[in-house]
């Protein structure tokens, strides 16, 4: 654990229920800066839930996510939840802060999604582009009458040098939905990295993908942690891929977590091993 | 006071019921095939001049009958023709089909009519003049509110007992699923579309005989306020619609009538018009229900998978 | 290397199109100099006249529909704001009380009138930019209002919500208490309108009937046009294609929504003054959503998301309605006679018959998402790809 390092991510006790289901119980982690970290579990654990909930997309029936040491996101039970909240931790938070996803985008957390979401009737050049959309300076009439001809050069050479660097200059103006799986997660990832993002936030990046692709993404996501300095926050099936490049690993098992810590330790933990990896020793 | 209220309440839970009726085709397609059916109120007046031309020529005991027939079978060729190629397109593209079909109906009403007026027929009993609390009135009125809920309730049980009906829950559950099961989703859409005319055209027949005639636009408005009644209600649900319907009618009867209450009550002195609102009051409503709860009285929430 | 290939090629596309547009502006001038309405051409203006109206309109549309994907049927309504705010605004002091002849009109005020007391004939025209530009702000203010609730629904929410709230407006035009503004549900008319545009150089007379809508319509255009191949139309596009992707990489749905929705409503609301001055008269009866469904066809003709496309689908919209298939309403088209079919209506009904068909089986419409200047391009393309 880096923790010499400024915390760049930090989720207090986090839950998420829907209805009476509670899809994330009491979850905490945290990330230092520069590190790889690892959320698993087994299908319907609630990764993705969590990830929803850290990047904005649900706000949290209860808890607490900071970021780069800011309180971005806080929640209490209330109105109807007040009665029906299942969890724990009832009253050790008071505030209420739910920023829309693009609040947190601006902050510096930029994701990638489950089923590849690339903007279909676009190409590779102008997904990367409206990417930059976030860093504008321009408003609407500067942008629309040209006054902002330097900054719009500018952001057009950015996205070029992006997409040379994840290395898909030759199908720069082919349709993102016409590429092969494996660019277009490529594709997913630069479009994050566009935003210029503190933390990058991958959930499956391998799912869907043969061992060969698998073993490029590794190396592609060492790549960029380096190269971009970066925090990288991902969900992941494959356990290679964990095992290879994460520093550390949350396990979630129905809504819980029931494990951390560094790849050897997860792997030698007994109750990780009966919820998942006992499962595909099986296999 | 009392007194005042009362014809247009009456009157208004009269159009409410005709609303229900037309409401029911909205609220049923939209619960199957997530489209706004906006042809649904110009087959209703569809109804309508078939009524006029026919019972110029031929006696109301046929004329009644054919006219459903055919209006169930115009509705049935719009799924057919325009909708059914498009069952795999954008669901914009759809609502677009429904916006031209619905154009062309209208053209095809102002080129046979030319425009003009044309009396509805006087159907015996129903037009008839009746006294009720003191008030003269058409039995229509009274009787229509009694006729839509006697139909909805063999609506329901159809769909709550019947092979069809447990489909056609189905199939609005969830479209693919069904599809899995082995549904017939056309069968299923077809009679969606059968069951929505017919009660359109029943509805158009209570409908006409309260009003001095049809003309091509004549459907557009109730076609839009019934749909209001459907999201009103909660929209895909029947009984939501039918209550959502009945609040229109009254809301808007009430409107109409409100200078003359105020009046009466001395609240105003003048007339302030607020009858120009009556349309209008409905799609406030509208906005108000979506813009606080926008699954309706009786809708269900659903939440979109990222 | 590539990058400033781009920027070069993007330079050079848009000097081609300025060439191109101001080419079309000399003959619509030269046409309205040399086409009498004795004429048989004279169709022609009013195609243009109208045509320039419903193009801005359509266009407009499809910035809203096409280009940020919010299915929106509010246009007649925005529409309606725009003509009754240039009309009310330019309606000579002489004229009103004969216009009001009901009430007692409560603005008593012409921008064309006030302004050409100071500068003269010059400043009739500025009188009539200002109320056109004056019609554009509150159309937009409207949909501003309307765009904080509404804008949140999905769909074909959004849809039934933005009619319902031009049914709403054309209600509270037509009140009878705000007679002495809007003047209840009689018309408006006398005010500044394009057959009484003309330009006195010495002692020749210009006629610009046709050009000053023409060119208000061009003007619009270019800029809606800027605006799409901006980072903005980008955003747009993207809310369009994926709405959780573009939150995701940062872009504020709220507020690009709404950008999206009171610029398109700006020059709804302008396309409803040039619809006043084209025809001269403004009567809120007239903008019922049927007018939009009309705008929407127009759209869907030409090819949702093409500019292009929406330009020529309203121009073919309106000289197939109003010129080339009138033949079918009076007795003889193509030659054949026949009064028996060929009578009032029939018009409109082979033309939704033709409407049926592309929005069945050419769903793409006439020009699909491409704009014109694609299709220059990929020839250019295909021509290098053979010399190769």
């Amino acid at each position: 654990m880096r923790k010499d390092k400024p915390c760049v991510l930090k989720v207090e006790d986090v839950t998420m229920q829907f209805g009476g289901v509670v899809a994330v119980n009491n979850f905490s982690m945290e990330e230092y800066e520069g590190e790889i970290v690892a959320i698993i579990g087994p299908n319907g654990a609630g990764k993705t839930t969590a990830f929803n909930v850290i990047t904005g997309v649900y706000a949290p029936t209860n808890g607490r996510v900071s970021f780069n040491g800011e309180r971005v996101i806080e929640n209490y039970p209330r109105g109807k939840m007040k009665k029906a909240y299942l969890g724990q931790n009832a009253g050790k938070y008071t505030e209420h802060l739910e920023p829309t996803p693009d609040k947190l985008t601006a902050l510096g957390m930029a994701r990638t999604f489950q089923n590849i979401r690339l903007w279909k009737s676009m190409t590779v050049f102008e997904n990367v582009l409206i990417a930059k959309h976030l860093k504008r300076t321009s408003n609407v009439f500067s942008a629309t009458f040209g006054a902002n001809r330097v900054e719009e050069q500018m952001q057009r050479d950015e996205a070029d040098a992006l997409i040379e660097t994840v290395g898909l200059a030759d199908v720069r103006d082919e349709l993102a939905t016409s590429l092969p799986y494996g660019k277009q997660r490529r594709l997913e990832i630069a479009r994050a990295l566009a935003t210029e993002p503190k933390l990058l936030l991958l959930d499956e990046p391998a799912a869907g993908m043969n061992p060969q692709e698998t073993v490029e993404l590794t190396r592609f996501i060492g790549e960029i942690r380096d190269q971009f300095h970066v925090s990288i926050l991902l969900i992941e099936h494959h356990m290679d891929l964990v095992m290879d490049i994460s520093e550390r690993i949350y396990v979630l098992d129905f809504g819980s977590m029931i494990a951390s810590g560094t790849p050897a330790e997860i792997q030698q933990n007994e109750k990780v091993i009966d919820a998942y990896l006992g499962v595909t020793d099986d296999a | 006071m009392a007194k005042t209220i009362l014809p247009y309440v009456i009157s208004g839970i009269s159009v409410g019921g005709q609303y229900a009726l037309i409401a029911i085709g909205y609220t049923m397609v939209y619960g199957i095939l997530r489209l706004i059916n906006f042809a649904h109120g110009d087959v209703f007046m569809v109804a309508g001049l078939m009524m006029v031309y026919m019972a110029a020529s031929m006696p109301l005991y046929i004329a009644i009958p054919l006219m459903i027939i055919l209006t169930v079978f115009l509705g049935f060729m719009i799924e057919r023709v325009a909708y059914r190629p498009l069952r795999t397109a954008p669901r914009m593209s759809v609502m677009i089909s429904a916006i031209g079909v619905s154009y062309l109906i209208q053209n095809l009403a102002l080129y046979i009519t030319g425009g003009l007026n044309k009396n509805y027929p006087a159907i015996p009993w129903i037009s008839d003049r009746v006294t009720v609390f003191g008030m003269e009135t058409s039995r229509v009125t009274i009787i229509t509110p009694f006729l839509t809920i006697v139909l909805v309730v063999l609506l329901v049980l159809l769909i709550n007992h019947t092979k069809i009906g447990m489909a056609m829950r189905a199939v609005s559950l969830n479209f693919e699923t069904s599809q899995l099961m082995g549904i017939r989703i056309n069968n299923v859409i077809s009679a969606t579309f059968i069951i929505g005319t017919f009660l359109a055209a029943v509805g158009s027949m209570l409908f006409f005989t309260n009003y001095p005639g049809v003309v091509p636009t004549s459907g557009a408005m109730p076609g839009l306020k019934a749909f209001v009644a459907a999201v009103f209600g909660g929209i895909g649900s029947i009984p939501g619609a039918v209550i959502g319907a009945f609040i229109i009618g009254i809301a808007e009867s009430l409107i109409k009538g409100l200078d003359t209450i105020l009046i009466v009550h001395g609240t105003i002195t003048e007339q302030i018009g607020f009858a120009t609102f009556s349309d209008a009051f409905t799609f406030v409503l509208l906005i108000i229900v979506l813009v606080f709860k926008p699954t309706g009285l009786f809708g269900e929430k659903t939440t979109d998978k990222v | 290397m590539k990058t400033i290939n781009d920027s070069r090629n993007r330079q050079k596309t848009s000097w081609g199109s300025l060439l191109l547009v101001l080419v079309f502006l000399a003959i619509v001038f030269y046409l309205d100099q040399n086409i009498k309405p004795t004429n048989k051409m004279f169709m022609l203006l009013t195609v243009l006249q109208k045509g320039s109206v419903y193009a801005l309109a359509a266009v407009s549309m499809n910035l809203l529909n096409g280009y940020t994907g919010l299915f929106s049927l509010g246009h007649a309504g925005f529409m309606l704001i725009g003509a009754y705010t240039y009309a009310i605004f330019t309606i000579p002091s002489s004229a009103r009380d004969t216009v009001y002849q009901y009430f007692d009109a409560a603005i008593r005020f012409s921008f064309p009138e006030t302004f050409s007391n100071v500068m003269g004939p010059a400043g009739t025209a500025l009188g009539v930019l200002v109320a056109v530009i004056l019609a554009g702000l509150m159309a937009a203010f409207f949909a501003y209002l309307i765009g904080l609730p509404v804008l949140r629904l999905k769909s074909d929410y959004l849809a039934i919500a933005t009619l319902g709230f031009a049914e709403i407006i054309r209600a509270v035009f037509q009140w009878q208490k705000l007679g002495p503004i809007t003047n209840g549900s009689n018309l408006l008319k006398s005010f500044a309108r394009t057959s009484k545009f003309k330009l006195e150089v010495g002692d020749t007379k210009l006629v610009l009937s046709t050009f000053v809508p023409v060119l208000i319509a061009t003007v619009s255009i270019i800029i809606i046009v800027k605006l799409v191949n901006s980072t903005y139309g980008r955003a747009f596009k993207s809310i369009r294609d994926d709405e959780v992707a573009a939150e995701a990489m940062g872009i504020n749905l709220a507020r690009h929504k709404m950008i999206s929705f009171t610029v398109s409503s700006f020059f709804a609301g302008v396309s409803g003054a040039m619809m006043a001055m084209v025809l001269s008269i403004a009567q809120a009866s007239n903008f019922k959503s049927a007018m939009t469904y009309e705008i929407l066809l127009m759209v869907v003709l030409g090819g949702i998301g093409s500019i292009s496309g929406s330009v020529i689908g309203s121009f073919l919209f309106v000289a197939a309605s109003e010129w080339w298939l009138r033949g079918l309403d009076s007795g003889t088209f193509l030659g054949i006679n026949a009064p028996g079919v060929f009578r009032n209506g029939f018009r409109l009904v082979v033309f939704s018959i033709i409407i049926m068909i592309v929005v069945l089986f050419f769903r793409k419409g006439i020009m699909g998402e491409k704009e014109i200047s694609d299709l220059f391009r990929d020839r250019k393309k295909k021509a290098k790809g053979a010399a190769k």
